[in-house]
């Protein structure tokens, strides 16, 4: 579902929304009141160049980074703090990292059944059941039983997508997924994405694929330099960017 | 050339220096676990206490806290640990002063152990709602350990040798029977070679057989 240029998406739709976040590292402030609502079933692409704060704002939505000011709400309901509420919300909301980061002295079954194990208290058996097909869904199967080092980087990023998909997230981000791989290995990641985009999960991706923006993306936000600089359509943003920085940055880009 | 040892009980001494270690090793890894986990964890006063106590302990010569042990606790404060024998008494005492000088240890091992955890780890362990707890437990805890065994080892072979500070409140361990062979016997360097023997023959194997255990644990990443 395009989002028309310029609209702002109805609120009883909406199923991320920040209000004027701020955040800073020191002197450096790298998230200047951002404002921006992800509703259910889209698809966001962040992009941006390094230090824009893209991945800070991707970190900051399960708050694996805190914020200085401003709010968060998903589905509704502010972010907590912390404690029991705050882990009930992460559940929740999956996350998708650069370097993959699966539980390095577990089996790939393991690290897809362990958040349903011990979060959402299921049975092993039918932990086990949902995260072989899961497994299967991201072209893994074959490897469920073997250690995270024995995988490649491809594969290692796709049990980390079934281990997120494990939880049922309402909404799934992706914090730079694809920088850390072989290039061959991308594409196959990327596709999985793109399966999820199309089965209608929530998505934020950070990402610098401008493929896979200009394919899946329902909206693309520009950062730089700790601010919103631009958010539209894909069509809209490769075909005619507005502002002098999304020139700058796309030429930087797209001409090499 | 062996006859001075007629009389004296050599295993029996070094069966009470094997339960000493036995027993503290158990009580350090426990105490030492928790420690860690208090001085990684997210509660200021926790963590405060844990650097506190291994700041402190670390700090302290082990002789002067067996010594504590019997002086202060059992003879000012009257704890004797539900023992009423002397031998019970002292034995548990030297227990609890090598277990709380160990456990300092014990806790800064396993700390660099959590060190090697990537965090990343740890942020995937939150990103699918593990609690604290959970994460010390599940995620960063068993991997800590397997990285740690060898600096364990250490820790284990030097708990061994110390041992023999519990002579010094009178527990029936090797060293004070070597003490005793001492004033009785004439052959001096024999006997001393005798007990070094001993605990070579104690701590030889621990090494060996810790060192592959380290191996066949490791982490690959």
């Amino acid at each position: 579902m395009p989002v028309p240029e310029g609209s702002v998406p109805d609120d009883g739709d909406a199923l991320v929304v920040l209000r004027g976040v701020d955040k800073h590292f020191g002197t450096l402030h790298v998230l200047q009141s951002i404002d921006l609502t992800i509703r259910r079933g889209e698809v966001v692409v962040v992009i941006g160049p390094s230090g824009s704060g893209k991945s800070t704002l991707c970190r900051a939505i399960n708050r694996l980074e805190t914020i200085d000011g401003g709010e968060i709400r998903i589905d509704g309901r502010p972010l907590p703090a912390e404690g029991r509420e705050l882990a009930r919300l992460r559940a929740d909301v999956g996350m998708v990292f650069q370097s993959f980061n699966l539980f390095a002295h577990k089996t790939v079954l393991d690290n897809v059944t362990l958040g349903q194990i011990k979060v959402r208290k299921k049975d092993r058996r039918s932990a086990e059941e949902r995260a072989r097909s899961l497994l299967d869904r991201v072209g893994v199967a074959a490897q469920a039983d073997k250690y995270p080092a024995q995988l490649s980087g491809g594969q290692q990023q796709r049990v980390a997508i079934a281990r997120a998909l494990a939880m049922d997230p309402k909404v799934m981000l992706f914090d730079e997924p694809t920088s850390a791989l072989d290039p061959e290995m991308i594409n196959e990641v990327l596709e999985v994405m793109r399966q999820l985009a199309r089965d209608g999960m929530t998505m934020v991706v950070v990402t610098h694929e401008m493929g896979f923006a200009r394919s899946a993306a329902n909206r693309v936000v520009f950062m730089a330099d700790g601010r919103i600089v631009e958010e539209t359509t894909p069509e809209e943003f490769f075909g005619n960017p507005r502002s002098e920085r999304a020139k700058d940055f796309l030429s930087k880009i797209l001409h090499h | 050339m062996f006859d001075f040892l007629e009389g004296y009980d050599l295993l029996g001494a070094f069966w009470v220096t094997v339960q000493l270690t036995f027993w503290s090793a158990l009580g350090s890894l426990v105490w030492g676990t928790l420690l860690a986990a208090m001085r990684v964890g997210p509660v200021p006063l926790m963590r405060a206490f844990g650097t506190a106590y291994v700041t402190v302990v670390r700090n302290i010569p082990l002789t002067v806290i067996i010594v504590f042990t019997s002086l202060g606790l059992f003879q000012t404060l009257g704890i004797s640990l539900g023992a009423d024998r002397f031998t019970t008494i002292n034995f548990r005492l030297a227990v609890l002063g090598l277990t709380a000088y160990t456990s300092a240890f014990v806790c800064e091992a396993l700390r660099s152990g959590i060190n090697t955890v990537p965090l990343g780890q740890v942020e995937a362990a939150r990103a699918i709602g593990l609690s604290f707890p959970q994460i010390l437990r599940i995620i960063v805890l068993p991997q800590a350990f397997r990285s740690v065994v060898g600096p364990l080892t250490n820790v284990l072979i030097a708990l061994t040798k110390n041992t023999t500070v519990a002579a010094a409140i009178g527990v029936a361990e090797a060293a004070l029977l070597m003490r005793e062979m001492i004033e009785n016997e004439a052959q001096l360097i024999l006997v001393s070679a005798v007990f070094a023997f001993g605990f070579i023959c104690l701590t030889l194997p621990t090494g060996l057989l810790l060192g592959r255990l380290a191996k066949k644990v490791a982490v690959k990443r």
